[in-house]
Parts: C-alpha cells; structure tokens; sequence
C-alpha cells in the first residue's frame, strides 16, 4: 500500500487546504515584479537608443495610437475581445492543470468552422451571425478535444499536442480557402488562386454596440467580459470550479474525492478551445477587417492570448485588464510601425512584459527555499493530470 | 532536365534542408533524453543565425560569425536552464517567452539595421564528388556541414557511452533515483540545455552563414518545430531522429522544387507532413513506453 493511500485522510485534506491558501509573501512578490518591470522598460529604452530611435517619441506614438482619443479606444477595445477570451480559455484549463499551448490553431479553426457556417448555411437576419459564433466556438473546441483524446487514450503530453496541431491547423486552412468549399472560383488545391475565402454575407457580421459618447464597443467585447466574469464566478463559487480547481492543485486528492479527473481535464481542454475558437469567429466577423478567412487571421491573437493569461498568473478576472493592456500594446504598435519605429518593439515589450510577472512567484519561492524554509506557493501540477491516478506519492 | 538532373537537384535541396535540422536535433534529442522538453529550439536557432550574421558582417568573417551563432544557443540554453531547471519555471512557458522575444527582437534589429552578406566557403571530397546521383548532394557541401560526422558520432557516444550521458538518461527516466543516488537532477538537465544550445545554435547559424549568406525576419520559420517533431518522429533515438530529419528536409526540398518541375502535389500536406508524422508518431509510441519517463516534467525533490 502506497503512502499516500496510507495518509490519515484529515492530513490528506490539511496539506489541501495548505495548498489553496494563497502565497503568504504577496509584498516581496509584487515589489519584485515592480523592479522587474522597470528592468524591463529600460531594456526596451535602450534598444531604441541603441537603434537610433527615440524612446520618448516612441513611447507617445503607443499612447496616442492606443488611448489618447476615441479612435485609438475603439481599436483598443476591437483587439482587446479576442485576446480576453483567448486568455480566460486558457484560465479554464491552467486551473484544472493541463497547459494547452495550441490557442493560434484554434483561433484558426473557429475561423474556418465560422467562414464556412456563414458562406454555406443561409439563415435569416441575425440568425447567421449567431450561428457562425457557435460554429466558431465548436470548430475550436473540436481541435483542442483532439488533442485530449489523444491525452487520454494514448497518453499524448497535451502541450506538446496542442503545439504540433497548431502548425497543422495552419496549413489546413491555407487549404481550405483556397478549395471550393470556401471559395467561389477556387483553381484547385495547387493552382494560383487568392488565399482568402469569399466575404461572409452581410448578416454574419457582427456590429458596433454603439458609441459611448464616440468610442466606439463592439458586441465581441461583450461577450469576452461576460466570459471572463462568467468563468470567474463558476471557477471559484461553484461546485464544478471547486472540482476543477483541485484537479489542477492535487489530481490525487481529487481522485479521492471522487472526481473524474481525466474527464473533467479534458473537458477544460475542450472547453479553452471553443473560447479560443470563439474570438477566431471574432476576428472573421468583426466590424473591421475583410471578413474574409485567410491563414493571417489569427494574427497571432492566439498565442498573444495565452501571454495574457500567464501575465494574469492565471486567475480569469486579472486577465480583463491585462488583456486591455496587451490589446493597447496592439494598437499601439499599428500606429508605431506609421512612425518608422518597426511594430516588431512591441513584440519583445510583450514578451518582457511576461518574465517580468511569471519570475517573481517563483523566484521569491527560489529564495525562501534557499533561507531553508518551505514554499509558500506550490507550483500548479501542469501535466500531471493522470489518464489512471496511482498512488504512488 | 533530365530526371536524373532533377531527382539530383532535389536531393542537393534536402541535404541543404536536412544539415541545420540535424544539427538542432542532435542537441533537441540530448535535451529531451535528460526530461526537459524545450520549445526554445525554435529561439536558439533563430538567434544564432541572426547573431552568426552580425557578427560575419562586423567582423568580415563568416567563420567567426559561426562562433557567435554558437555563443548565442549557449547563451539562451543557459537562459532556459536557469529560468525552467533553477527556478522552476515551467519550461513551455520559458520557452514561449523566449521563442516571441527572440522572434520580436531579430525581427526588429533586422530592420533597424544592415548587415553585408556572409557565407562559409564549399567543401568538395574529391573523386567522392563525382558520384552520379548522390555524388553532389553528400560530399559538395559548405564546410560546416561536415561537422555532423563529428558531431553525431559525439552525441551519441556522450549519451550512451559515457557516464554523463548515462546520468542523463536516468535523469529523464527516473529524476526521483537518480536523486537519491548522488546525481544533480537540475545540474544534469541545464548541462544537457547547454549542449542542446551550442548545437540549435551552430545549426541556426550553418542557414544563415552557411547555406544563405544573410538573415531575414523569421528566418527560421519554425525549423525548431520541426527538430521537435523529429525527435519525437525519431521515438527519442539517435539514428531515427536523424531520419526524422532526412525525411522532413526532403520533404521541404519537394515542395520548393515540384512546382518547378511541372507536378501537382499539395503543397499544404507537405508543409504539414512533419508535424503530421510526429503526432501519428506520439500515438503510437507512447503505450510502448519509448518517450524518456520524466519527459516535461519539472523534478521537485519529495514529489513522485
């Protein structure tokens, strides 16, 4: 008989409880990510320098592309949606300990389920816009189930699954736009022709919400902050979230419990996927763009979405501004690349941005175990939500 | 061009595709061997061949430029050793952040700034070189290329012949043993980071100063990838990740040079084909337990 199985169950459930409380040393944590953020901005002031560019004038070139007027909101908002529901997709499965990394790729196939839900069905009015996001949101969770039926038939590590389909979904949609079934005047799969679908119909647009006084909202916003409050509310007041939330912290003691844990694993796969698959359908039916489907859809929102959600240290209510913030740096960089400072600066901000807050929790917890005492914070258990839990602890 | 010409030509394009995915793979292949999945490959790679070109171009000499594009993999191997293998961070999420600031600082660098061609000369075995058919494409190459006869026979001397290598291998199979027997687990695993460095490195730096002569934005294009999926393709074997790589390099060659010719084929399927064969490789594999055991999983001592 193992040891864990041998555990007097009220130690079993006081290391669990130990496990939940939040990391004692907050302080250190934040101070630290203040310095690093600063370590950070200057690395990025220097390379303009370095470069010959102005760090000044660049940094007012982000602001006023991103929030000194209502256009530069309106943008703001439009990238902030898909990047917020990307983000609390990936929340959802963080807490349940599976890392889904493959978000750019399901951000494509909700593109392509969306693109050929709208080309395809007719449905009147509105009916068809609502159709092609639930179409989207399925596409998207259908490719990430994959890769959990993958995990638990065969044992598959899901972030590494979850990558190599990615690539793939690239390339089945560079396909797809280019066949009759999206396209009109398709030359077959190796001729010359256009790498984007037909514009989807008029009615499976999504419009503006309004304007507020001229910033202008857009319905995907809407429904990425109901997402994350929503998700927000469920992971942490409901019965379900409790349950998905110690699969992520100890598959073990969950199994114990009674929980189906490979399933419920699986399912927050599947689950991250349809939100990742449901701003693809976003970007292809937002109020700006072509609403055409191409292989540069995602834009990589994807894996942009998943920087957001490890700023956000995983917790879906932090990923709203964060998200806000990423989808800033997005305008901002459109409007910096008009001013000769390549968009490419925004890109080693973002994954500066990124050390800056997912070093510090663990470097403190480095620290206090080198002082000889034990972590504060346990890592979340990524990959080792077991398809048969063992006892082996 | 007569289909030996072509069938020649394709074979010389692979053997160009194949060398700089050998070499990355040489290193990938000791890395996931000590249990440490690394998706920053793709930023060691794209690093070195950046650096491999400044530096040729600064210094006028391309050999030189080889040395930084190794430098550069060493570097980042250590970066990712001490940010996943020191402090625990989790090693997909080091590698993300690495492969996007890497990609985001080349591609801005590349155009804030100039740099002048650079290549490493031609390397022709005499008599060998005339072969019909293979003559060319295996003993015509830009020098560096052949370090691989060094290099293979190396790697796999260290990881299955030497003491180190055997420390490695139950550092990926078993972590919580190899614990107890004395072995540094995280030691061991940042070793095997900086080994997998030098060698993603000087396999980024042979595409930009061996087989191009320059950089462009995201050289690479996912090359890293495609070393991973070698590796798993190659069951975690030396010889098969080798012929992952032959494999996918032609299949690379293929779709650069059937539209020439005049075949249809789908060029999508083709790009896919790598990481397509990889998944179908990981399905088939995994129940027969040929993965290293401890693969992706951070060691903690006391936790099984």
């Amino acid at each position: 008989m193992s040891a864990a199985a041998r555990m007097n169950p009220d130690d079993l459930a006081r290391r669990f409880l130990v496990r939940l409380r939040p990391g004692r040393n907050g302080w250190t944590t934040a101070g630290l990510t203040v310095v690093l953020l600063a370590v950070a901005m200057s690395a990025c002031a220097l390379l303009l320098v370095l470069t010959g560019g102005s760090p000044s004038a660049s940094a007012d070139a982000l602001w006023t592309g991103s929030l000194a007027d209502a256009t530069g909101w309106t943008t703001t908002l439009l990238n902030a949606a898909p990047l917020l529901l990307v983000a609390v997709g990936a929340c959802v499965c963080a807490s349940a300990g599976t890392f889904n990394i493959g978000q750019e790729g399901q951000v494509l196939i909700g593109g392509l389920a969306g693109a050929w839900v709208g080309l395809r069905l007719a449905l009147p009015g509105p009916m068809l816009v609502v159709a092609v996001m639930i179409a989207a949101a399925i596409g998207g969770g259908v490719w990430a189930s994959l890769s959990a039926l993958m995990f638990r038939f065969r044992g598959v590590n899901v972030a590494v699954s979850t990558l190599l389909m990615t690539f793939l979904a690239i390339q089945l949609v560079t396909f797809a736009v280019s066949t009759s079934w999206l396209q009109e005047d398709a030359q077959g799969s190796s001729g010359i022709a256009d790498a984007v679908s037909n514009p989807l119909p008029a009615n499976a647009r999504l419009t503006g919400f309004g304007q507020y006084p001229s910033v202008q909202v857009n319905i995907g916003l809407i429904i990425a902050l109901v997402a994350a409050v929503g998700v927000a509310l469920v992971l942490s007041r409901s019965r379900w979230g409790f349950r998905v939330r110690m699969v992520g912290l100890n598959p073990l003691a969950a199994k114990h419990t009674g929980v189906r844990v490979a399933a419920l694993g699986g399912f927050t796969l599947a689950l991250s996927g349809a939100f990742a698959g449901l701003a693809g359908g976003l970007l292809l039916a937002g109020p700006v763009g072509t609403n055409q489907l191409q292989a540069g859809l995602s834009h990589n929102v994807g894996w942009d979405g998943l920087l957001v959600a490890l700023v956000a240290r995983n917790r879906p209510l932090a990923t709203i501004p964060v998200a806000f913030a990423f989808g800033a740096l997005r305008a901002g960089g459109d409007f910096l690349s008009a001013t000769g400072v390549p968009y490419y600066l925004v890109d080693v901000v973002k994954a500066l941005l990124v050390l800056a807050f997912v070093a510090p929790p663990v470097l403190v917890d480095l620290f206090r175990k080198r002082r000889g005492g034990r972590p504060a914070t346990t890592p979340p258990a990524v990959f080792v939500v077991p398809t048969q839990v063992k006892a082996t602890a | 061009m007569s289909a030996l010409d072509s069938t020649t030509t394709i074979l010389a394009s692979g053997a160009r595709l194949t060398v700089p995915l050998a070499f990355a793979a040489c290193g990938e292949y000791v890395a996931e061997r000590a249990g440490t999945m690394n998706i920053s490959v793709e930023a060691m790679m794209l690093g070195a061949a950046f650096t491999s070109i400044a530096t040729a171009s600064a210094t006028g000499s391309a050999t030189v430029g080889l040395a930084a594009g190794v430098l550069t993999g060493l570097v980042l191997g250590f970066v990712h050793g001490n940010l996943s293998h020191r402090a625990r961070i989790n090693a997909f999420v080091v590698g993300l952040v690495l492969n996007a600031l890497v990609l985001g600082l080349t591609s801005f660098l590349i155009t804030t700034n100039q740099f002048d061609p650079h290549q490493v000369g031609v390397m022709s075995i005499p008599l060998l070189q005339d072969i019909p058919l293979i003559g060319k494409p295996l003993f015509s190459e830009r020098w560096p290329a052949f370090l691989l006869l060094l290099l293979v026979p190396l790697t796999w001397w260290l990881v299955e012949r030497s003491r180190w290598g055997l420390e490695l291998r139950a550092v990926g199979e078993n972590p919580q043993a190899a614990d107890v027997t004395g072995i540094k687990v995280d030691v061991r695993r940042r070793q095997a980071l900086l080994w997998c460095g030098a060698l993603a490195g000087l396999g980024g730096a042979y595409l930009a100063v061996g087989e191009v002569g320059s950089f462009n934005q995201n050289m690479t294009a996912g090359r890293g990838y495609i070393v991973i999926a070698a590796v798993i393709f190659g069951a975690w074997r030396l010889g098969r990740t080798l012929l992952g790589c032959l494999v996918f390099g032609l299949s690379d060659a293929m779709r650069l040079a059937l539209p020439a010719l005049g075949v249809t084929l789908n060029a999508q399927l083709l790009v896919a084909a790598p990481y397509l064969l990889a998944l179908l490789a990981m399905l088939l594999f995994t129940t027969q337990h040929r993965e290293p055991a401890a693969l992706g999983r951070p060691f903690e001592r006391g936790s099984a």
